[in-house]
C-alpha cells in the first residue's frame, strides 16, 4: 500500500500522517468524523463561494437596484424613478439598433461559423503529415487579443487601406467600399471580423469532441463499405451533437455581450449613430463615459435578462430535441 | 483515391502518412485565411509610414527595424507587459487554487446539498461578465480597489471559477476510489490525499484551466479599461489601444506595437496547444 502511495507521489517521500488526523479512525468516533468532514467542506469551498458571490452575483443585484434611479454616480442614489430607465432604453432608436446588431451577430455567428468550423475540424481531424502545424495556424486568430484583432482589421479595412489597395491592384477597384464608415455596411464588416476571430474557438471545441469519437465506430463503418463522407455524416456528426450544442451555447452568450472587437474596430462616430453599436458598447458609452449610471445599469439588467432567457430557452429547446432525437433516430435505423 | 479516403479516418494506429493533395490544398487555404492578416501586421512593422501610405499592400523596401526598436526602447511597452504578467499570473493562481479546492469537495465528498452547490456555481456560466461590468466598477470603487491589480484579478478569478469547476470536477471524480482508500489506510486524511495524490495526478487538467484563465486574462480589455484609469497600471491591450489612438498617423509604429503585443500570447499558446485540446476533451463529453 505504502509503495503505491509513494510511486504516485514523487515529491512527498514517505507519507506521514498529518498532525491531528487519526489513522483509520472509522469506528472510533462517528460524530467527530462527520464534524471534521464538514469543517473540510466548508474550509475548502468558502473562499471560492465568497469570491464568486461577491464579484459575480452581488453586482447583478446592485445593477437592478441602481437601475431604478436617475443617478450620476456621485453619492448614494436618491432620485427614484421606477422603471423609467427601462422605458427610455426601449424608446431609444440607438438602443433598438444595438439590439438588432446583437441579433445579427448571434445568428450570423451561428450560421457562418458552425459550418466553417465543422468543415475545418473534420479536415484537421484527418491523419496527415503536418496536421499539428495546420491546427496551430487555424487557432491563431482565436488566441490573439480582441484589441489586437480590432486594430489589425481597422488598419486593413480603413478607407484607402490595404484591402482597398489589394482590390484595386487586382482590377476590382469597383468593389471598394467604406467598409467601416458606411452605416448599412459596417455591422456586416464587423460580423466578418468576429467570424474570423472566433471560428477558431469552434474548431478547438469540435476537435476536442472529435477525438472522443471512438475509432472503432469509424472502422466498423468503413468495413461495412461506408465512404468517408458517409462516415462523417452518419457516425461522426451525430456523436458530435453535445459538443456542437456546447459551442452554440457559448457562442450565443458571447455574441450577446460582445464588446471588445466592436469597440476597437468601429469608429466612435459610427457607433454613436447606432450603426455599429451593441448592447454592451451602448451600456458602457452611456453608463461609464456619459456618467448616466442609473440608465447604464438598466441596460446591464436588460442585457443580462436577454442572455439569461436565451440560455434557458436554449437548454430547454435543445434538451428536448436531444431526447427526441435519440429515440427517433434509433427507431428509424434499419 | 476512394480507398485512401475510406481508410484515412481509421489510420490512427498506422504511421502518419502524407494525405491526399486535396487535403493539403484545403488545409493551406485555412492557414492562409488565418495568418495572412497577422503576417501583414508583422511585416508592416518593418516598413515606414510613408512606404505604407504610398503602397498599403506592398512589401518592405527597404526593411527597417526602426519601429520595433522604437517600441522596445521608448514606449511604455515593458511596463505594460509587466502589468499584464502580474495580473494574468495572479488571476491564474487564484482561479486554480480556489477552483481546485471547490472542485475537490464537489467531486470527492458526499454531503447533503452537493448538487445544489454545483448548480450554484454552474449558474455563473449564464452571467455574462460584460453585463456586470458597470455595477462591478461601482462596487470596486466603493471598496477603494480602483487603480490596483486586485480590481482586475478578483473579478477575473470570480468569473473564471464556473468554467474551471465544470472542467475540473469530472476529472477529479474519475480518479479511482481505491487510491483514496489506500491513502486512508496509510493514515493520510482527505486533505493529505488532495495535496499528495490528487494534485500531482490532475496536473493535465490543472494546466488546461490555468492556460485558459491566463490567456483570457492576458487578452482582457473591458475590465481593465474601466478600472485601471492610472496609465502606469495599464496592461498591454490598453497600451495597444491607447498607442493606436494617440499616434494615428504613425501606422508603422502601430503595426510594430501590435505585433510585439501579440507575440507572448502566440508563443504561449504554441507551447500549450496540446494541453488545451486534450484538457477540453473531458469537458465536452456532454
Amino acid at each position: 500500500m505504502t509503495s503505491t502511495n509513494q510511486t504516485l507521489n514523487p515529491a512527498g517521500g514517505v507519507p506521514a500522517s498529518p498532525a491531528g488526523l487519526r489513522p483509520a479512525g472509522r469506528t472510533s468516533n462517528r460524530a467527530a468524523e462527520t464534524r471534521r468532514k464538514w469543517y473540510e467542506i466548508i474550509g475548502l469551498t468558502t473562499p471560492a463561494i465568497v469570491v464568486y458571490v461577491m464579484f459575480v452575483l452581488v453586482p447583478m443585484g446592485f445593477a437592478f437596484y441602481y437601475s431604478l434611479f436617475r443617478w450620476r454616480g456621485v453619492g448614494p442614489p436618491t432620485e427614484y424613478i421606477g422603471f423609467d430607465n427601462y422605458v427610455m432604453a426601449f424608446q431609444d432608436p440607438i438602443f433598438l439598433d444595438a439590439l438588432r446588431n446583437n441579433a445579427i451577430i448571434v445568428f450570423g455567428s451561428l450560421a457562418i461559423q458552425g459550418p466553417i468550423a465543422l468543415g475545418v475540424a473534420l479536415l484537421l481531424n484527418r491523419n496527415f503529415r503536418g496536421r499539428t502545424v495546420f491546427r496551430l495556424l487555424a487557432f491563431v486568430p482565436y488566441v490573439l487579443a480582441e484589441v489586437t484583432v480590432g486594430i489589425m482589421w481597422k488598419l486593413i479595412l480603413t478607407d484607402g487601406g490595404t484591402f482597398d489597395a489589394l482590390l484595386r491592384s487586382i482590377g476590382l477597384g469597383g468593389l471598394v467600399q467604406p467598409w467601416l464608415a458606411d452605416l448599412d455596411l459596417v455591422i456586416w464588416t464587423l460580423l466578418f471580423v468576429l467570424t474570423w476571430k472566433y471560428v477558431g474557438f469552434a474548431i478547438i471545441l469540435l476537435l476536442a469532441g472529435l477525438s472522443n469519437v471512438p475509432q472503432e465506430l469509424n472502422e466498423a463503418a468503413a468495413i461495412d463499405g461506408a465512404s468517408w463522407w458517409q462516415i462523417q455524416r452518419h457516425v461522426t456528426l451525430p456523436l458530435l451533437g453535445p459538443t456542437i450544442r456546447i459551442w452554440m451555447f457559448l457562442s450565443m452568450i458571447g455574441s450577446l455581450q460582445v464588446f471588445d472587437v466592436i469597440w476597437v474596430t468601429s469608429v466612435p462616430a459610427v457607433r454613436s449613430l447606432g450603426a455599429s453599436a451593441t448592447m454592451a458598447t451602448y451600456m458602457v458609452d452611456n453608463g461609464f463615459f456619459a456618467r448616466l449610471w442609473g440608465y447604464g445599469n438598466a441596460v446591464a439588467v436588460i442585457l443580462f435578462a436577454i442572455s439569461f432567457v436565451a440560455a434557458l430557452l436554449f437548454q430547454r429547446f435543445l434538451l428536448r430535441r436531444d431526447i427526441e432525437g435519440a429515440i427517433t433516430r434509433r427507431a428509424n435505423r434499419p | 483515391m476512394t480507398a485512401n479516403t475510406v481508410l484515412s479516418p481509421s489510420a490512427k494506429r498506422r504511421p502518419v502518412s502524407w494525405g491526399n493533395p486535396l487535403t493539403y490544398a484545403l488545409a493551406l487555404a485555412v492557414a492562409a485565411v488565418s495568418i495572412t492578416p497577422v503576417v501583414y501586421v508583422i511585416i508592416g512593422g518593418f516598413r515606414t509610414t510613408p512606404q505604407i501610405v504610398a503602397n498599403p499592400a506592398g512589401l518592405p523596401d527597404p526593411w527597417v527595424v526602426d519601429n520595433y526598436v522604437r517600441v522596445l526602447t521608448q514606449s511604455d511597452f515593458w511596463r505594460q507587459a509587466f502589468n499584464s504578467a502580474v495580473v494574468s499570473l495572479g488571476t491564474t493562481l487564484g482561479v486554480v487554487a480556489l477552483g481546485v479546492c471547490a472542485a475537490f469537495v464537489l467531486a470527492r465528498y458526499t454531503f447533503r446539498g452537493r448538487e445544489v452547490l454545483y448548480t450554484f456555481f454552474t449558474l455563473g456560466l449564464l452571467f455574462p461578465a460584460g453585463a456586470a461590468i458597470l455595477p462591478l466598477y461601482l462596487m470596486l470603487r466603493d471598496l477603494n480597489l480602483i487603480n490596483s491589480y486586485y480590481a482586475v484579478i478578483l473579478p477575473q478569478v470570480a468569473f473564471s471559477l464556473p468554467l474551471t469547476i465544470v472542467i475540473l470536477r469530472p476529472f477529479l471524480s474519475a480518479i479511482p476510489r481505491e487510491l483514496e482508500d489506500a491513502a486512508a489506510i496509510d493514515g493520510t486524511g482527505r486533505l493529505g490525499f488532495l495535496w499528495r495524490i490528487m494534485l500531482p495526478l490532475s496536473r493535465p487538467a490543472l494546466v488546461t484551466v490555468g492556460i485558459l484563465a491566463f490567456v483570457t486574462s492576458w487578452n482582457a480589455f473591458l475590465l481593465p479599461l474601466l478600472v485601471l484609469g492610472d496609465a502606469s497600471l495599464h496592461t498591454l491591450p490598453l497600451g495597444v489601444q491607447n498607442f493606436s489612438s494617440q499616434y494615428t498617423s504613425d501606422t508603422a509604429g502601430i503595426l510594430a506595437f501590435t505585433s510585439l503585443a501579440m507575440l507572448p500570447a502566440l508563443l504561449f499558446f504554441t507551447f500549450a496547444e496540446k494541453q488545451i485540446v486534450g484538457g477540453l476533451q473531458g469537458a465536452v463529453k456532454g
